[in-house]
């Protein structure tokens, strides 16, 4: 039985009919325990260039799974395979528990994506738009003008329904887009970068209708390089870099993995900051990452209590004089490391101890800032 | 189809007929394609006719001489811009969408198809009317009418497709419309608009045997009800092959492309 939703108008009647003409000697079986998604060593390479190395993942139904990391980690091929548009080189995907290569369309007709480049007529309106997409999803005229109406009027688009698409601003643009993607009702929703281009207020609009969506029980698998936005709607998080999950878990977990907390040092001068850093920091040793767990330990524990003391990998800002060491947040060893830190006492004239951030993780397990500072950098 | 709660699902033809609901709309919007497909071939026939054709000597009236060019000239420029509206399908993530929806690339190629012969057909009538107007006089029977007519539309559908398979090679709208600009060009060494035996002698060979130049004989021929010998068999040849290298390479094009 397909999971009912406050905006399912004929679920069981779309479902029946399409099942006895595609299919009518077997009908396709409901696998309503399966998971929403789940890939296993999914690998891609396109020409020399190998883009998956081996992603695995599960998605439960009803959940909201973000998939995170820079440009060129391999988010969009990932979303491409999972949602049948592209075809694995090896590894296995299915969706809503059928395979995407072998039951390619059994998988369409269950999912929607909505990609990085608007999937709309510019020269068509909003309602035109809507309409085609409801036509070729298997409505009839009446149905597909109300359905239509129905997701204008919940996208906020009614008033502009008869403009063309193409005078649209971006925020509406992308809702429009997003709205052509629920004509079919899907069951699994996929967002590549939704909010990416957006401004501030539209982006807050289209997180508004994810929460939407799922509170309304849709799965939804969405690919973003802001880390706040992962954090914000994800349950749960899997981070990706070169091709293959870095991580995974759920935003808590993931900072958790880090050491959970972030010790900021605010030096006294420059060269208290350089003094600093040459007491803390990786030069001080041989180049680490904190608390790195092994491949495949995914679960999030507790921290290891007396691991012997290194130096620790540091978040820079020479400009505010600031410089941030993960830690626990335990006064034992926040002390430990002001006195490591500042032997003298002069050197910091403040210090914070802040809750670790997604950046912070993103840092710790990739070595390197998440994507989008990585992108004003070369501006 | 229909059942009582208004859910259907839609056929290959009704995928088509959607798919080519949508090109027109959307090229019925684009004022460049209008005047492109439209306006061009009119003002072309008139340049023709009466700026160059006072110092063409074809031994007929050069309005007579020159239509069944300008009809076949027409065709390509709609060509041109069934490749741009392709190339910009595939430029956006709309194809994308229609795959995940179960459109599959017939339907949207055929879609594209069908919308373009319909334009080119629509935009021949009119050059075809405007020529009438301006003192074209056919002498061909009704069976001479719908023999040229279905030549007509062969040739378009023709077009329409090799267009389709320019469309899905271009990454760019810009190149779409660099690469049909051959298609354009080829009507000109032909007995188009000047007859061969007046072309240099190097330039008989190509003009003879091209693809356009027993299309334009026989329309010429159908509608001045003169003989055509052989021509339109040679001219649907052309056509026939045309069609299936076009066909056979827009399909593979579009795997390629949508992968």
């Amino acid at each position: 039985m397909h999971r009912r939703r406050t905006s399912h108008t004929e679920p069981t009647a779309r479902t029946s009919s399409r099942t006895s003409r595609r299919t009518p000697s077997s009908p396709e079986p409901h696998r309503p325990d399966a998971p929403a998604i789940e890939a296993i060593g999914l690998r891609k390479s396109f020409g020399p260039v190998r883009v998956l190395t081996g992603v695995d993942l599960q998605v439960e139904r009803g959940e909201v799974f973000s998939l995170l990391g820079p440009n060129g980690a391999g988010k969009t091929t990932t979303v491409r395979i999972l949602a049948t548009l592209t075809a694995p080189d090896g590894g296995l995907a299915r969706v809503a528990g059928r395979d995407v290569v072998a039951e390619r369309a059994a998988v369409r007709r269950v999912i929607s994506l909505t990609g990085q480049f608007a999937a709309v007529d510019e020269k068509q309106t909003a309602e035109e738009n809507l309409r085609m997409m409801a036509r070729l999803s298997g409505l009839s005229r009446p149905a597909a003008r109300r359905r239509a109406a129905e997701l204008l009027e919940r996208f906020d688009l009614t008033a502009a329904a008869r403009r063309r698409a193409q005078t649209y601003s971006g925020g509406m643009r992308r809702r429009l887009d997003l709205a052509a993607g629920l004509v079919g009702e899907p069951e699994v929703i996929f967002l590549d970068e939704p909010t990416t281009g957006l401004d501030p207020r539209s982006r807050a609009g289209l997180w508004e209708v994810v929460r939407e969506l799922s509170a309304a029980g849709s799965t939804v698998f969405l690919t973003t390089q802001y880390l706040e936005e992962a954090d914000r709607l994800a349950d749960r998080i899997a981070l990706v870099d070169g091709g293959r999950l870095i991580a995974q878990g759920s935003a808590d977990e993931l900072k958790a993995r880090v050491s959970g907390h972030r010790l900021d040092l605010v030096a006294a001068g420059p060269e208290a900051y350089l003094r600093i850093v040459s007491r803390v920091g990786p030069e001080a040793g041989r180049p680490w990452r904190p608390w790195r767990r092994p491949e495949g330990a995914a679960q999030a524990g507790p921290v290891p209590a007396h691991e012997p003391w290194q130096p620790r990998q540091l978040r820079h800002s020479p400009d505010s004089l600031t410089l941030a060491l993960p830690t626990d947040g335990g006064a034992d060893e926040v002390r430990a490391l002001l006195d490591r830190a500042d032997p003298e006492r002069c050197d910091v004239v403040r210090f914070s101890v802040e809750r670790a951030t997604l950046d912070d993780v993103f840092l710790a397990l990739t070595g390197r800032e998440a994507a989008p500072h990585q992108e004003t950098a070369h501006v | 189809m229909s059942d009582a709660l208004g859910s259907d699902a839609l056929g290959p033809i009704g995928r088509t007929v959607t798919m080519t609901g949508r090109r027109i709309r959307i090229s019925a919007r684009d004022i460049d394609a209008v005047i492109t497909s439209l306006l061009l071939p009119l003002m072309l026939m008139a340049v023709f006719i009466y700026l160059f054709g006072g110092a063409i000597d074809t031994g007929t009236a050069y309005v007579t001489y020159v239509v069944p060019g300008v009809l076949v000239l027409c065709a390509a420029f709609g060509g041109s811009t069934t490749a741009i509206g392709v190339t910009e399908d595939m430029k956006g993530g709309i194809i994308d969408r229609f795959r995940s929806l179960g459109v599959g690339g017939t339907s949207i190629l055929a879609g594209h198809v069908v919308a373009s012969t319909l334009r080119n057909l629509l935009s021949t009538a009119l050059v075809l009317g405007a020529a009438l107007l301006i003192g074209f006089r056919p002498d061909a029977s009704p069976a001479g009418w719908l023999a040229a007519a279905g030549l007509l539309t062969a040739f378009v559908v023709t077009i329409s497709w090799l267009s389709t398979a320019v469309g899905l090679l271009a990454r760019t709208p810009e190149a779409a419309s660099g690469f049909s600009f051959f298609m354009v060009f080829l009507p000109y060494p032909s007995s188009a608009f000047v007859p061969i035996d007046t072309m240099p002698g190097w330039l008989h060979g190509f003009a003879e045997h091209q693809p356009v130049t027993p299309m334009i004989e026989s329309l010429r021929g159908l509608l001045l009800a003169e003989p055509v010998g052989n021509e339109p068999w040679v001219a649907l040849a052309w056509c026939a092959g045309i069609l299936t290298v076009s066909v056979a390479a827009s399909a593979a094009l579009f795997r390629v492309r949508s992968r």
